[in-house]
């Protein structure tokens, strides 16, 4: 019988900042940028030519051999995937003893691959040269489309392949889903593989995402909403979450799986536990197509749902004085509405206690991560958890009123004199109005 | 339970439409209308005729319609239908209109969808403008910053909001925005399995008390250019000469002589909660007794090939056997399936490898199938196999086949619509690379 909780016992990610779990950690401890001019593309004439890239040093051969022969044709982002799963995997100890395919199941909130530049571009231009606004030449773009086009490639573009890689490689037979839900896809993944797990379809879930738009059509996308930051002479303060000069956020890249396992499974075969995985939330704002509600009404109801969940009352203090919930991660994504909203979602939940909890975003150091954004957050939430550091909100020297909550300013925190880090909300909210909020706990 | 359907797809839209046309033995499978497929190999499909989103919407809603790809029409679409078969009055149905009205936090939405193409024409215009003297596309005259170092802004042919008329969660989107639904949504990518799963997890999320009604079920559109090729390149479309016009020919589901042909569709319902619906009188078409989902962890991917088993689907006989375990019964009790059937025959093989894995004998129950109807409709299709599982049901019937072939094995050849004593259907689906799932329909009363 499942126990009903449901812990953490591997991560693993692979971010703008590296993939090493402890080294990452300490840069963002440090305070670390990882923004600069795009390497990929030619960017220099774009308004935002600069974005928190994944090292180019990221290596899929090298990082799982002889296994990555079978996954030669997949997506950047489904490589990034398959490389933070297999440390999940090792760091949960299922490198030696893999559990049952039929008690596995994987539930990420995977993007999509970028497509085939050179076939796909080319093919679409070639198919209106020429032709008047409206029409286009079917077959003059098959032609192109036809002979550029790897079939083995274009299939891998498909969301839901990621999970499917992973299914194949670490051996998961359960269920295996992938939602798209814009910036707030991961944290949901997590959401309902906890829900998966406490109804009993699964003992261990993979869960977690990747994703990467930074190519020429994931940023000329962006671009055009304006809702990237333009600071091109200086990328490296271009995240400014909660400062008054923000104007938009920083596109990162990258992977964040986690392991999920019932409580009494983890136990029975002696797991290291991490954290237990103990609310969710889930809401929709059901308002605007491009705007959040203004008064945050969906993400305070992705809050409160979570903190429900875990039995957590936003208004009590310990002992000490000390709110209950000792960090919110922010979905703090540094464009004005978000950060003043989301600011004022926070003070809806925790009311007079709102100034006294901690609220910070990684974002100003790791950019956006879009699809992935919310798992990799969720593993920050963890290494808070085992060092009792709170990483700063860099890039912020002038707070905005209409924030104006503990945001951490610069430099880390170390709570370990008022007792660690034992409870952390991580919140992501998407365009289109989807709000998600974790509850990640101290295991005790 | 299901308590509304909304198919909307090549053969009708409505619940009405729709089982009549497959109770007739109807098929829209014809040349593609919507733009000029004459120099593809595939030239057919099943497209939805005289489909005006603009209508379909309140009127203050007009403007947004501007910003819909095909798939979030009919999306949009089919959960308008979904709701007033249903009974249900939303801020997005008639105004004045009687019937219940919902509670917005008790309101889900779980939508399966698919990869938006972007419209051809649009994007193309836009690169034709950033192309260099030699004919290749330049990111330096895409670009809008610096003339001396090449910028020509040819992106902002593009307009602002272009990148969210193909977010795969703009049809949970519009349809949340529409209809008022403020509890949880999600948007499961999955193809036809991906539908499924969506019924299945709306199901879930009322029974742990989440909610008490859901927008459920999928919608895609890939009858476009580059989604043709997609389909093509995947292995699932047949290349035929411009002599044959009637795909029914073409689609002959458990036949080796068969072909996929592409269509489009929105597959919405409404499940809700079973005292909910009854309080409110609410008709019932069927009930969700199982639900599951289940991997094929040697699936047949072209990155993974070699590994798979042509004969059948792991991932898709798990499915089917825990969903039955989840409905409580054995493959006997299973009365009718409503499998994919897509008429790809390496995909039928694997697919009825797996009901005879997971169901024996009974894997030659009498099968509901609807793509030689209306095409494979992916995510759509999903939802329209839910739709006529639960009209059968209701109905006490199974529609007719237009089966133009001899399906091996499989109960799918040509026949009228009969009246049957179903009290169980099962509904089954995998998707590309592996991931399946199942759902088991039971008749109420």
């Amino acid at each position: 019988m499942p126990s009903g909780r449901v812990v953490i016992t591997g991560v693993g990610w692979v971010t703008p900042l590296g993939w090493d779990l402890d080294g990452v950690w300490n840069r963002l401890v440090r305070g670390e940028s990882a923004m600069g001019p795009l390497r990929r593309y030619d960017a220099r004439t774009w308004a935002t030519g600069f974005a928190a890239e994944v090292p180019a040093s990221f290596d899929l051969r090298e990082r799982l051999g002889e296994r990555a022969e079978r996954h030669r044709d997949v997506s950047l982002s489904t490589g990034f995937a398959l490389a933070a799963c297999d440390d999940a995997w090792r760091m949960a100890g299922f490198d030696r003893a893999a559990p049952d395919p039929d008690s596995v199941g994987v539930y990420l909130g995977a993007g999509e691959g970028p497509v085939d530049y050179d076939a796909y571009i080319g093919a679409h231009a070639a198919g209106s040269k020429g032709q008047p606004p409206g029409a286009f030449d079917v077959g003059a773009f098959a032609r192109v489309a036809r002979s550029g086009l790897r079939a083995a490639a274009e299939v891998e573009q498909e969301p839901q392949l990621t999970s499917t890689h992973l299914a194949a490689e670490f051996g998961a037979g359960g269920p295996c889903l992938n939602c798209m839900t814009a910036c707030a896809a991961s944290t949901q993944a997590v959401g309902e593989a906890v829900e998966i797990i406490r109804r009993g379809d699964a003992d261990v879930m993979i869960a977690g995402g990747a994703h990467t738009m930074i190519h020429p059509l994931g940023m000329t996308g962006f671009i055009r909403l304006t809702a990237m930051s333009t600071r091109r002479d200086d990328p490296q303060h271009a995240s400014r979450p909660f400062d008054a000069s923000r104007e938009g956020f920083v596109m990162g890249e990258g992977a964040g799986v986690v392991i999920l396992e019932d409580l009494e499974h983890a136990q029975r075969r002696g797991a290291t536990i991490l954290a237990e995985l103990a609310g969710y939330g889930s809401t929709a704002d059901a308002y605007r197509i491009t705007d959040i509600h203004p008064e945050g009404k969906g993400g305070a109801g992705a809050m409160s749902a979570a903190l429900r969940q875990a039995g957590i009352d936003p208004h009590a203090t310990d002992d000490a004085g000390r709110p209950l919930v000792h960090w919110i991660n922010a979905h703090g994504t540094g464009t004005q509405e978000n950060d003043k909203i989301e600011s004022a979602a926070v003070r809806a939940v925790f009311g007079e206690l709102a100034p006294k909890v901690p609220f910070t975003s990684v974002k100003s150091m790791l950019g956006h991560l879009i699809q992935a954004a919310g798992a990799v957050e969720l593993i920050t939430c963890v290494q808070a958890i085992r060092t009792g550091i709170i990483p700063p909100t860099i890039n912020l020297h002038n707070p905005d009123p209409a924030c104006g909550l503990d945001h951490v300013p610069g430099t880390a925190r170390d709570t370990n004199p008022h007792g660690g880090v034992s409870v952390c909300l991580s919140n992501s909210f998407g365009f289109g109005g989807q709000n998600d909020s974790v509850c990640v706990r101290r295991f005790a | 339970m299901i308590t509304g359907l909304g198919p909307v797809c090549a053969v009708g839209m409505g619940a009405e439409a729709f089982w009549s046309a497959l109770c007739e033995g109807r098929s829209a499978l014809g040349p593609v209308r919507s733009f000029d497929a004459s120099s593809l190999g595939p030239k057919l499909a099943g497209e939805v005729e005289g489909l005006n989103i603009r209508e379909l919407v309140p009127k203050s809603y007009r403007k947004a319609t501007k910003v819909m790809a095909r798939d979030i029409d009919l999306a949009v679409a089919a959960a308008r239908l979904a709701a007033l078969d249903a009974g249900l009055v939303t801020r997005g149905s008639e105004e004045g209109a009687d019937g219940f009205r919902l509670v917005g936090e008790r309101t889900g939405c779980h939508i399966g969808a698919g990869l938006i193409s972007t419209e051809p024409a649009e994007l193309g215009r836009a690169l034709a403008e950033s192309l260099d003297d030699g004919g290749r596309f330049s990111m330096r005259k895409w670009g809008t910053v610096g003339e001396d170092e090449g910028a020509a802004g040819a992106m902002n042919n593009l307009p602002p909001l272009w990148l969210l008329k193909y977010l795969p969660n703009m049809l949970a989107c519009h349809v949340t925005i529409i209809h008022g639904c403020e509890g949880p949504s999600n948007t499961i990518m999955g193809a036809e399995a991906g539908a499924l799963q969506s019924v299945g997890e709306s199901t879930r999320v009322i029974e742990r008390g989440d909610a008490e009604v859901c927008f459920t079920g999928g919608a895609e559109s890939r009858v476009n250019p580059m989604g043709v090729m997609r389909m093509l390149l995947a292995g699932r479309l047949a290349e035929t000469d411009a002599s044959v016009t009637d795909g029914a020919e073409v689609v002959r589901p458990y036949d080796a002589a068969s072909g996929g042909v592409l269509g489009e569709a929105g597959g919405m319902l409404i499940v809700e909660e079973a005292a909910h619906a009854a309080t409110r009188g609410a008709r019932v078409y069927a009930e969700v007794a199982g639900y599951a989902s289940g991997m094929d962890t040697r699936p047949i991917t072209p990155g993974l090939n070699g590994l798979g088993n042509p004969d059948e689907d792991r991932g898709l006989t798990r499915a089917i056997r825990w969903a039955l375990r989840d409905a409580g019964i054995t493959p006997e009790q299973v009365d009718a399936i409503a499998p994919m059937a897509l008429g790809v025959p390496a995909l039928d093989r694997r697919e009825f490898g797996s009901l005879r894995a997971a169901l024996g004998g009974a894997a030659g129950r009498p099968m509901i199938t609807v793509t030689p109807n209306a095409g494979n409709t992916l995510a759509g299709h999903g939802g329209l196999m839910v739709a006529a599982a639960a009209m059968a049901l209701a109905e006490g019937k199974l529609p007719a086949r237009v089966h133009r072939g001899t399906p091996e094995g499989a109960d799918a050849g040509a026949c009228e619509a009969r009246g049957a004593g179903l009290r169980h259907v099962l509904v089954c689906a995998g998707s590309f690379g592996g991931q399946a799932s199942a759902v088991v329909l039971k008749r109420v009363g």
